[in-house]
């Protein structure tokens, strides 16, 4: 039985070490808002915190987060009240909505280092998330958006 | 239909007060024959006792919940049907909200003849159908207030959720009338709001379901959790078409957690009490295979199969004009050259899943599908149930692109859940969605042109040997022409006196089925570029050839000119050049104008895109201009990217790193810019991904004085030689 905190809460887990934190989020603690989408790291929906750095949940084994801090799309803000969901609602920036968790968690990190982000900043820190629907000038305007309203808390 | 004009009235709308006194009301939606020209599928009868369907709800406390039978893939159906319903049934937009339909066929598409989210077609075919239940619900509510307030109808107005009597200034809320309202007899012919008091439609609003998808709580299909259920992966033959010749599943068995290994025939199930275990299990499993015919098939004997059916083969003739053999003789100059558009997959972000309960007296089954009935009805043939014992439940879909219409994945989960007697989740992983997709079909383009001596068009032909879709689903007779592959090609708009195109049907094994645009996605392609090659050979400029030869197709010609106006056509960004294309598909116009830069190692950088586009009477302009965006990059990743080989019957590609998308770095400017039009619907889910790939391909040759006749471009052809 391994001990995570997610989200602020501990879960007991009964998952085998090796699994992927994707899994346990999804399947053990019933928490589905990071999503699979490639299973080898290449498209970043499943984008979670662990101690504040964005990590690829899908390819984080669970033995490797005891102790740390996992943050989920779900405990990003208590009531979606995040600068970035908020820009987000506003710039209607999902489509399918499927990689979005993946975009916001990522771009959360991204305004934590750097409050103002450049197109080149945007660039560098989201192009490692995929969207097959293609809001992604939504998602850079979203997240200057945030910027201007303080998405760095 | 052939009921008598009262059946036809009393059938027309029929409300009744659900359990909590909510209002319910819906229509039986009148088929359209197209839908039986167009698929070939016979409309389903009339429910004999005329059970209405149910579009419409509202609570007592004045909510509307609209019930959509068309699924949400991104293209924001859950928002612009609600929208038609809001504006007509005169409610305010916070009070509405939706709710996903059941497999009924009440919600038949009547432009497809069949339940079914596809063809960008959602809005062209409900926007009637909604606002005629919308508005007799209105008028209902009205004369049920006439009652009330004791005053004529005529004096009467619905307005924000209420009826008003403006000259003695009292109203009554729509929640205060349900009761009586169900008492009314449904108006057979309502009247509709004249469009100059429209709302909510042709103005941009926010959408329904992006609250719920920016903190995590939207559900997929992979995210439904059912009591009991055991998770499942499925390995399949690594050859298209294998069957399993045998299974060691010892190994897999050790695996803590694994319960059941399933054979199918076409690959294994593992089955496990979670989804880790599953795919440990399915490492450790031992497979034998028969690999079948496809085994001796590689994408070079493939493009030689393809080439000789251009070459050699007569084919079926698709469209004709004039006397193109003839014409051959006479050309001053004749342009010749051969188009090659590969395979492709749809890769959605969410990979195929489905969660089914097969018990002996029914089935439950959950999941993201653009085609409820064919599920429903997929799923009661396996289970050996009557198909009404199957309850559909249709999730949000995490990208269709016409992948989710297939049925693949119901009939994994099905299988599984029946084999195990208990609910079960099937998850494929990325590797079995690229490999074991239904790929838009592969086209070898065999074209040739010819002009007079003074560069006037005298005539085209364009042998087109692909891949047919429809007569794997049984909709195109053998020896008939699939409009599916000659589809913008056939019907070529440019003035040609002499035209001809032919259609050779592959049928090469490897399976296919729509991706988003159809055979518009290569047609577009083929045509476009070679067109700006004839025009090149004449001397002219691309955009004024053109609308010299589409007099006769004043939409396409309009949004040229839009696109050309907008994009500053001949005087573009620094550092950049300029290529166009324009393509009609699904009712929709659409021009594109690409700026585009090459770098000496041949790289292509795809700096700003304009686009134009005619699609009619606009429901959602902001959801018009998402769904442009978004089809082009679809397209984009596509041209730039997007190409599935097969190796000895395999597929050669694997996940995202050898199936590449665009990157948001990558991502260029997009300008959308909407024709204003009272004209009829056309869709907006895909036509804006046809003119893309020959927008970028002719830039590039303005670039580089180079040609790229087969995608993906490969910067390699396009280097500076040292």
């Amino acid at each position: 039985m391994a001990k995570i905190s997610v989200n602020r809460k501990q879960y007991d887990v009964s998952a085998d070490p090796s699994t992927p934190l994707l899994w346990v989020l999804r399947d053990e603690i019933g928490l589905t808002g990071t999503k699979f989408g490639c299973g080898i790291a290449q498209c970043g929906s499943c984008t979670v915190h662990v101690d504040g750095e964005a990590r690829r949940s899908c390819i984080t084994p669970l033995s490797s987060v005891a102790g740390k801090e996992v943050t989920t799309i779900e405990g990003l803000s208590p009531d979606g009240s995040h600068p970035l969901q908020k820009a987000w609602i506003d710039a209607d920036a999902p489509q399918c909505g499927y990689c979005q968790s993946g975009q916001i968690m990522t771009a959360a990190v991204l305004l934590k280092t750097t409050p103002k982000p450049t197109d080149a900043d945007i660039d560098r820190a989201m192009a490692g998330i995929i969207c097959r629907c293609g809001t992604y000038n939504r998602i850079r305007d979203a997240i200057k958006k945030a910027a201007i309203n303080g998405g760095a808390k | 239909m052939t009921a008598k004009p009262e059946m036809d009235r009393r059938s027309f709308l029929k409300a009744s007060l659900a359990a909590g006194g909510a209002l319910v009301v819906g229509m039986n939606i009148p088929l359209v024959t197209r839908a039986e020209e167009r698929l070939g599928i016979k409309p389903p009868e009339p429910a004999a006792d005329f059970q209405p369907n149910a579009f419409i709800k509202i609570a007592k406390d004045g909510k509307v919940t609209v019930v959509v039978g068309q699924v949400e893939m991104g293209q924001g159906v859950l928002t612009s049907l609600p929208m038609i319903v809001a504006d007509e049934l005169e409610v305010d937009w916070a009070n509405v909200s939706y709710e996903s339909a059941p497999a009924d066929k009440a919600f038949i598409n009547p432009q497809m003849g069949m339940q079914g989210t596809g063809g960008s077609s959602s809005v062209k075919a409900f926007f009637m159908p909604l606002r005629k239940s919308a508005a007799a619900v209105r008028e209902m509510l009205v004369a049920a207030a006439a009652q009330q307030l004791g005053a004529p109808v005529g004096e009467l107005k619905a307005a924000n959720g209420e009826v008003v009597h403006t000259a003695s200034s009292r109203k009554v809320k729509y929640g205060d009338l349900l009761e009586a309202a169900a008492k009314i007899t449904p108006p057979a012919e309502p009247k509709l709001k004249d469009p100059k008091d429209f709302r909510y439609i042709g103005k941009g609003i926010k959408r329904l379901d992006t609250p719920d998808k920016v903190i995590g709580k939207a559900v997929f299909g992979l995210d439904v959790k059912v009591p009991g259920m055991l998770y499942a992966t499925i390995l399949r033959s690594p050859v298209i078409g294998g069957k399993v010749k045998s299974v060691d599943d010892a190994a897999a068995k050790a695996i803590k957690g694994v319960t059941n290994i399933v054979p199918l025939g076409y690959g294994v199930a593992v089955v496990a009490e979670n989804y880790y275990a599953a795919r440990r299990g399915r490492t450790a499993l031992k497979v034998t295979w028969d690999d079948g015919p496809m085994a001796t098939v590689s994408s070079e004997t493939l493009y030689a199969k393809f080439a000789d059916g251009a070459n050699k083969e007569k084919g079926l003739e698709a469209g004709k004009k004039g006397d193109v053999e003839a014409a051959k003789t006479k050309a001053a100059k004749t342009v010749e050259a051969v188009y090659w558009a590969p395979y492709l997959a749809h890769t959605c972000m969410e990979p195929m899943n489905f969660t089914a309960d097969v018990r002996a007296d029914g089935a439950e089954v959950w999941g993201g599908i653009q085609a409820q009935m064919q599920v429903q009805e997929t799923v009661a043939k396996i289970a050996g149930v009557p198909v009404e014992k199957v309850k559909v439940n249709t999730t949000m879909l995490g990208g269709g692109f016409g992948r989710r219409f297939e049925l693949d994945y119901v009939v994994d989960a099905t299988n599984v859940s029946k084999a195990v007697g208990k609910p079960v989740k099937v998850v494929w992983t990325r590797e079995d969605d690229v490999q074991n997709d239904f790929y838009r079909p592969a086209a070898y383009n065999k074209m040739s042109a010819g002009l007079d001596a003074s560069g006037n068009p005298v005539f085209w032909h364009h042998r087109i040997a692909t891949d047919s879709i429809m007569t794997r689903f049984g909709w195109v007779q053998p020896g008939k022409v699939d409009g599916s592959s000659v589809e913008g090609a056939a019907d070529l708009p440019y003035d040609f006196p002499n035209f001809q195109c032919d259609w050779i049907n592959t049928n090469s094994g490897v399976p296919v089925g729509f991706w988003r645009s159809v055979g518009s996605s290569h047609t577009a392609f083929s045509t476009e570029c070679f067109l700006d090659e004839v025009a090149a050979a004449a001397g002219k400029d691309p955009v004024a050839f053109r609308l010299a030869m589409l007099g006769n197709h004043p939409r396409h010609a309009g949004v040229v000119k839009l696109a050309a106006e907008k994009a500053n056509w001949g005087k573009p960004s620094a550092g950049t050049f300029q290529g166009i294309a324009v393509h009609e598909s699904f009712g929709s116009w659409v021009a594109q104008v690409a700026e585009v830069s090459v770098a000496k190692d041949g790289q292509v950088k795809v700096h700003r895109v304009v686009c134009a586009v005619d699609c009619g009477q606009v429901v959602n302009p902001d959801t018009v201009a998402a769904q442009m965006e978004g089809a082009i990059v679809y397209g984009l990743s596509a041209a730039l990217y997007g190409e599935i080989t097969v190796k000895d019957g395999k597929i050669v590609q694997k996940n995202f790193n050898d199936y590449k998308a665009l990157r948001i770095s990558e991502m260029p400017k997009v300008e959308v810019y909407i024709v204003p039009s009272n004209e009829k619907h056309g869709g907006v889910g895909e036509p804006g991904t046809p003119p893309i790939a020959p927008a970028v391909v002719n830039a590039i040759f303005a670039a580089t004085g180079k040609r790229v006749r087969s995608l993906p471009i490969k910067p390699a052809d396009l280097a500076a030689k040292a």
